[in-house]
């Protein structure tokens, strides 16, 4: 991978939500990660993980019942202390750019692509002057690979890709060292999806970044199959916790993921078995005491009541091993 | 048999979003509908459930011409069809603990005992477990609501499903657990499928043949061979399958 030192740094993070009743939610557990530029890694999971929430509390947009504990290092920034006038004028775009699931409800509906566009790069960059800004924004357009002729469209006039573009070219406006794209495919056809992550991978990968290096990227998301073609490195979270976290190339090709839950929410793309992990997975709010996913796997046993801890890449105590795979 | 012939539909007459579609579905067979999103392939499917009158064209229900959509419909062509659409949010009534939304279609077609025993069935064949029945649709996840909608859909034991996008906003392994949880119910059922959707993988995957929206549309279509009466369960049909490339 990489050597850069992180642009993001994770530590220990956990959010739990307090709900009338004193009942407490334990949405993100104790997940550890970096970030590097030029890399992007891919945060996957099943919806109710916890992967939104981990999103939304690195942008400090969590919902008030909601407490974050650990680090969330962004430079010299600790985003889960930060206060929101730092966010708001700081962080949301400048620091972290966003690329939003559904970029059409993302846009504002009545104002064109051009005049959104304008207002972000006067409140984000340092230009001034009518014909300056203008000049900008067309610059950030086509940074995204927006057709600058379609600048004076409302987004309902746009297709899905160009939406998308519309946003992507919004996120970028700010100069942000970290993108966090969360669900950026959903209920995308699968041509626009492969098109939406190799342009986002372009913006890894190119240094048109101030200091020379590409952007780091924190892509959260359900589809597998996007993950695999845009990640350096994939993330597993189940039930708050991140369960595995290695390299793209071992996780979607040979040997394969080692966590037993990894290795079946890929055993259930069509591509692969198409046989389910069995049973759903549990109530955030009422944890076992040891490892959560044991009463969906089949490697389970007594050591399994205890909770895994993270050693190497994976949190399981019978995680398979190559040899395993060979057989 | 479950025939559409030369079907537009829309909702401005001067703008149809369909125009002259046709595709068939043998009793027992599962066909896949593959097309982008925004090409007009839920409104078909919404004409082919006889929840969308169409402009012109004939939908045959074993050979039957439909006359009238919606509520209108006779009682027995309506039951007759089990629909799950890409969004459960949108098509659950939030007000509804999941028993009471699974028991809809019961308690509609005026049935009186045992609905709690069927409700119990259905969710079991869903994979939905009983704490969960309780709930209303915001204390739970998209996939276990989807779940849900689908066991709203075999309530009535459908002879036709028609799946729009069920998938769409779910991860890997809530898609492969419903559409096992469809081909156990066709399997015992003999019901015929029409899956509409935008991943090939997943459609070639899962049903007989898998057809494109432009052949459904297009010229070529075979609207007028007949297709001989199947009898058994999935038996292939023997318009060629388009979608093989
Ligand atoms: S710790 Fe035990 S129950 Fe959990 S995934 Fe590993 S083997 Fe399975």
């Amino acid at each position: 991978m990489t050597s850069r030192p992180p642009v993001l740094s994770v530590r220990g993070l956990s959010v739990r939500f307090l709900m009338p009743g004193g009942r407490r939610i334990a949405a993100v557990t104790d997940a550890h990660f970096d970030v590097a530029a030029g890399e992007c890694l891919a945060l996957i999971g099943e919806s109710g993980c916890g992967k939104s929430v981990l999103a939304s509390a690195l942008l400090g947009l969590l919902p008030a019942n909601a407490q974050a504990a650990g680090e969330a290092r962004l430079g010299c920034l600790d985003l889960l202390t930060a206060d929101e006038r730092t966010l708001a004028r700081r962080v949301r775009g400048r620091l972290i750019g966003l690329i939003p699931q559904s970029p059409a409800a993302h846009l504002t509906p009545v104002r064109t692509v051009r005049s959104q566009l304008e207002e972000t790069v006067a409140a984000l960059t340092g230009t001034r002057g009518r014909a300056a800004v203008r000049v900008a924004s067309e610059t950030a357009a086509e940074r995204a690979a927006f057709p600058t002729g379609h600048l004076d469209s409302h987004p309902h006039e746009l297709s899905g890709g160009l939406a998308q573009r519309a946003a992507t070219a919004l996120a970028l406006v700010g100069g942000a060292p970290l993108l966090l794209a969360d669900e950026p495919t959903t209920g995308l056809d699968r041509d626009l999806v492969d098109h939406t992550v190799d342009e986002l991978r372009r913006h890894v990968d190119s240094d048109d970044h101030e200091d020379g290096t590409g952007r780091a990227l924190l892509m959260i998301t359900h589809d597998l199959m996007a993950a695999e073609r845009i990640a350096d490195r994939v993330a597993v979270m189940y039930a708050g916790r991140i369960v595995e976290l290695t390299d793209a190339r071992t996780f979607f090709g040979t040997p394969g993921p080692r966590h037993p839950y990894s290795r079946g929410l890929l055993q259930a793309l069509p591509q692969r078995a198409f046989t389910p992990v069995p049973g759903m997975p549990p109530e955030l709010g009422d944890l076992p005491d040891g490892c959560a996913f044991a009463p969906r796997c089949e490697r389970a046993s007594e050591a399994c009541t205890a909770l895994p801890s993270m050693s190497g890449q994976v949190a399981c105590h019978h995680p398979h091993v190559p040899e395993d795979l060979r057989a | 048999m479950l025939e559409l012939r030369a079907i537009t539909a829309g909702y401005h007459t001067k703008a149809p979003v369909v125009r002259g579609a046709s595709l068939t579905v043998a009793p027992g067979e599962s066909v896949g509908l593959l097309g982008p999103s925004g090409c007009g392939k839920s409104t078909l499917a919404r004409v082919a459930a006889l929840l969308h009158r169409p402009d012109s064209g004939t939908l045959l229900l074993d050979g039957e011409p439909v006359r009238s959509w919606r509520h209108r419909a006779p009682r027995a062509q309506r039951t007759a069809f089990g629909v799950v659409f890409q969004q459960p949010r949108l098509s659950a009534d939030p007000r509804l603990r999941l028993t009471d939304l699974i028991a809809e279609p019961l308690r509609a077609t005026g049935r009186r005992g045992g609905i709690e025993e069927r409700v119990c069935e259905l969710a079991a064949s869903v994979g939905l477990t009983p704490d969960l029945l309780d709930r209303r649709p915001h204390e739970v996840s998209d996939g276990q609501l989807q779940r849900a909608c689908l066991a709203r859909a075999l309530a009535l034991r459908p002879r036709w499903l028609i799946c729009d996008e069920m998938t769409a906003m779910l991860d890997a392994s809530t898609t492969a657990a419903l559409v096992a949880a469809v081909e156990d119910y066709r399997a015992t059922s003999g019901a015929g499928l029409l899956a509409v959707g935008h991943d090939q993988v997943l459609l070639d995957r899962w049903c007989d043949r898998t057809i494109h929206w432009e052949d459904v549309t297009g010229r070529t279509t075979p609207t007028t061979g007949r297709l001989p009466q199947a009898s058994g369960r999935r038996q292939p049909s023997v318009v060629p399958p388009a979608g093989e490339r």
